[in-house]
């Protein structure tokens, strides 16, 4: 297949060797679980158990709470010992309502399941998509953006391409290598599921070249199908961002402020795939996820297939602990994860990997002068000038930041990390985006004040008016009334 | 918990790329072209190299003090030895101490400091006090001497050479000699036509290797070369500056070569003569004052080429890089605005690209 040329980019040291050949494993189960209403973009979800109630793995524990938003499942069956605050996987370590569950050991399945679909693609595609709905299914890559709604957008724009996301771009991070190495027929059937609710005629799983055993059972799973083609992208971060993906594929570049599904691509990511599999197929929501624990300060990295609201520290403990103290710990990858605050919170939909790492491994220095060197500009893969762009920031001008295109900046952190003088670029253009988001937030709400205040003056300016001009004509009818006498015809209207 | 985790946003890795090894590694690839010429232009020499590489690294030091930093940091990062070490090979080997000094001063107080230090100067620090001197103090700036290598029959000593660089009232007259860029000038205003007097100019191969009267870092084109390329290899720099530059000064000495051979010298004697590969190389792709674009530095680069070959051809001054790299430099604030990379998902004017099927 061909491919195309994308932009920039850059080459870290990936050092995924140190978990991509060990299998994945699953967690014993933790003495409780905590199952935050916020796991997803979009609205938090709403608790349906209250403290007490007995549940059965895979009940629902927490609906849906908006259009944009997805619900939770218990991961286990036991009791329900709290509906509390509890610190969420964010950089902030500021608390949010969470569903604590003890489990009862047995780990029993509800009952109640939906059943699964025999043939998902003789199925209506809503079915399935009120299916992933139900059950949970965000993206796993880290967006964690609502599946469900990301498979309506087969119902607006015409679709030519499932993509599936198995680049994994991000250095450490190899469970979705291991997920594609183990569970390859599961990905290529819930990728071929998610093509039919999209009504995507092919699916293309791009797949970076570093992870040959992936390609080789992927394309070994999708042979019995001629719509489904699995392609070897270049080594090349940030190849899977969604944007630099499609291009890569297609050769064709999603516009500013567009979705790729305006180009007819969608794009999934692989155990978001499987996810769907185990949702259609045999209706089970979303309980589990695989996470890649590893960073130098790990003494037994693995991938881990965990409950979901499993404790980190749990995670660590069964991964031998640290070895040594580490300077930071990571959810995701070390090129876009976020610092965690503390390890006692739990593994949510969206973290791929935990990373221990050293100070070896960070090389954080102090910042120096900025030196003008371009490197951010040659390897920026949007085409920004990141060096122009962090000097307004500095000065507190984000007009001139956002006339310098720092929205369309996918925050990949490729400047960062290429930079001589260890400026933090992406951290400026992060805190941009975040101003610039909460300025036009304010601009939308004054501007909706605005409206509703001129219509209410327009209406009382009106309403006045209608009154004056009754009173005038009460006026004039009574001035009529007494100048003239009336005739015979006035009395007889009257 | 020991840890302080979440003081500091991502990435958390990062390239093995430092100032410092920036800096390092363009002073290893100037090394052995350096040596040579230290080796040819002898003892005076190295006395004027190490004064004003002193004097730069001194003034960086009381600038920093001043302006409250950490002079050890300042001076650590590399950045004023380079400045130092252009400044003194684009001198005359044999101009004495002070001329070094006084180029130190605008170079590093002036030119650096002055603006705000190391990022924020806009005019190439070395070149600036390469014309201030020169323009300053022509004579003792035009005295060329032919090359006498350490140690060869001819070659000053070590207490006579102390006279040449720190003595008072030396003359060069003696033994002072025009540059090839020069003599071929000073004919043509004596009337005699390029083509008649570049033959007198010492052959292709000593040009190249730089046996030749001239400043130091004028000398062992090779060498020069070399580093240069040492230095893409490393991906300290990259290809743009250089060919657009020594690309354009050829083709302007070759075209016009072509038209009259008696009033223009050919490309390839621009391209070997002057200061072409070292400024190609070393001094315009100076990162703090060149543009930040590819599209900008190509057209930085072709700037350069021509202003270099007008100004050799038709002002006063036999060479031409240092001041056409200091009016580039000026322009680079406006080459950075309009030459950009085009935003992903947006035309060049920046407008978002259109739906195919939106049309």
């Amino acid at each position: 297949m061909r491919l195309f040329p994308v932009r920039g980019g850059i080459h870290p040291d990936y050092r995924k060797e140190r978990t991509s050949e060990s299998a994945i494993v699953a967690l014993p189960l933790p003495a409780a679980l905590y199952i935050p209403l916020q796991q997803h973009i979009g609205a938090a979800s709403e608790a349906v158990v209250a403290v007490g109630d007995v549940v059965k793995k895979g009940q629902i524990v927490a609906r849906s709470g908006g259009v944009v938003s997805a619900a939770s499942h218990a991961p286990t069956s036991g009791r329900v010992a709290a509906v509390t605050d509890f610190t969420a996987p964010h950089p902030s370590g500021l608390p949010q309502p969470t569903i604590v569950i003890e489990p009862d050991g047995r780990d029993e399945w509800a009952a109640d399941l939906p059943p699964g679909i025999d043939d998902p693609f003789a199925a209506d595609p809503k079915a399935i998509r009120d299916r992933v709905a139900a059950s949970g299914i965000v993206g796993m890559g880290g967006a964690a953006f609502p599946s469900a709604v990301k498979l309506n957008l087969g119902t607006q724009h015409k679709l030519e391409t499932l993509l599936i996301n198995g680049a994994e771009c991000e250095p450490y991070l190899t469970c979705d290598d291991r997920l594609m190495r183990e569970f390859a027929a599961e990905v290529v059937d819930g990728a071929r599921v998610m093509a039919h609710a999209l009504g995507a005629p092919r699916v293309v799983v791009g797949i970076e070249t570093n992870k040959p055993q992936a390609i080789e059972a992927m394309t070994r799973a999708a042979a019995a199908f001629p719509d489904v083609t699995v392609v070897g992208v270049p080594v090349q971060y940030p190849m899977g961002s969604e944007r630099h993906l499609t291009q890569a594929i297609t050769g064709r570049e999603t516009p500013a402020r567009k979705l790729t599904a305006d180009l007819g691509v969608v794009v999934h990511n692989v155990a978001t795939a499987r996810a769907v599999h185990h949702a259609v197929r045999f209706g089970r929501p979303l309980v589990r996820r695989v996470v890649t624990v590893s960073g130098g300060a790990i003494a037994r990295p693995a991938n881990v297939e965990a409950p979901l609201g499993t404790l980190v520290s749990e995670l660590v403990a069964f991964c031998g602990g640290f070895s040594q103290p580490p300077r930071r710990v990571v959810n995701g990858g070390p090129m876009m994860g976020q610092p965690l605050p503390s390890l006692e919170v739990p593994v949510v939909k969206g973290m791929s990997g935990i990373l221990a790492l050293t100070l070896d491994e960070t090389d954080e220095k102090p910042s120096q002068p900025c030196i003008r060197c371009g490197s951010c500009v040659t390897i920026c893969p949007c085409g920004l000038v990141p060096v122009e762009m962090a000097a307004f920031i500095r000065h507190d001008n984000l007009d001139g930041a956002a006339k310098s295109g720092v929205m369309d900046c996918v925050s990949c952190g490729s400047c960062s990390y290429i930079c001589p003088s260890h400026i933090p670029l992406v951290h400026f253009f992060n805190y941009a985006k975040g101003a610039l988001n909460a300025k036009d937030r304010e601009r939308r709400h004054l501007d909706q004040i605005k409206a509703l205040a001129e219509s209410h003056a327009l209406r009382v300016e009106k309403q006045a008016a209608a009154k004056k001009a009754a009173a005038a004509a009460a006026a004039a009818a009574r001035a009529q009334a007494a100048a003239a006498p009336l005739t015979d015809d006035d009395k007889a209207n009257a | 918990m020991t840890t302080a985790y979440n003081d500091r946003a991502g990435p958390f890795t990062h390239a093995p790329t430092s100032v410092s090894k920036t800096m390092f590694t363009v002073l290893a690839a100037l090394t052995p072209a350096t040596l040579f010429n230290l080796w040819m232009f002898g003892w005076p020499a190295i006395f004027l190299f190490l004064v004003t590489v002193g004097s730069c690294v001194a003034l960086e030091f009381l600038c920093v003090r001043i302006a409250g930093g950490s002079p050890e940091g300042a001076i650590g990062d590399g950045s004023v030895l380079i400045t130092g070490w252009l400044l003194a090979v684009s001198l005359p080997p044999w101009a004495p101490w002070w001329v070094g000094v006084v180029a130190a001063v605008f170079a590093v107080a002036l030119a650096k400091h002055a603006f705000g230090g190391l990022g924020q100067n806009v005019f190439n620090p070395a070149m600036v006090g390469r014309v201030v001197v020169l323009v300053s103090f022509p004579v003792q700036m035009t005295a060329w001497v032919a090359p006498r290598p350490l140690f060869s029959a001819g070659a000053p000593g070590f207490v006579e050479s102390l006279g040449t660089t720190f003595g008072r009232n030396v003359s060069l007259d003696s033994i002072s000699a025009a540059s090839p860029l020069g003599f071929v000038k000073t004919e043509l205003a004596r009337g005699i036509p390029v083509d008649q007097s570049i033959v007198n100019v010492p052959g292709l191969a000593d040009l190249l290797l730089g046996f030749h009267p001239g400043s130091m870092g004028e000398a062992s084109v090779p060498l020069v070369l070399a580093g240069g390329l040492y230095l893409m290899w490393k991906r300290i720099i990259s290809w743009h500056i250089p060919v657009s530059l020594l690309g354009t000064l050829f083709l302007m000495g070759t075209l016009f070569h072509a038209v009259d051979p008696a009033r223009y010298a050919g490309g390839l004697f621009h391209l070997i003569t002057g200061a072409s590969f070292l400024g190609a190389f070393f001094i315009a792709t100076d990162y703090v004052t060149s543009p930040v674009s590819k599209q900008g530095q190509i057209v930085f680069g072709i700037g350069i080429g021509l202003l270099t070959w007008i100004i050799r051809t038709y002002a006063g001054y036999p060479e031409g890089m240092a001041f056409a790299v200091l009016l580039m430099n000026a322009l680079t604030p406006i080459l950075d605005q309009h030459f950009r990379p085009r935003v992903f998902g947006r035309t060049r004017k920046g407008q978002p690209l259109p739906v195919k099927g939106d049309q």
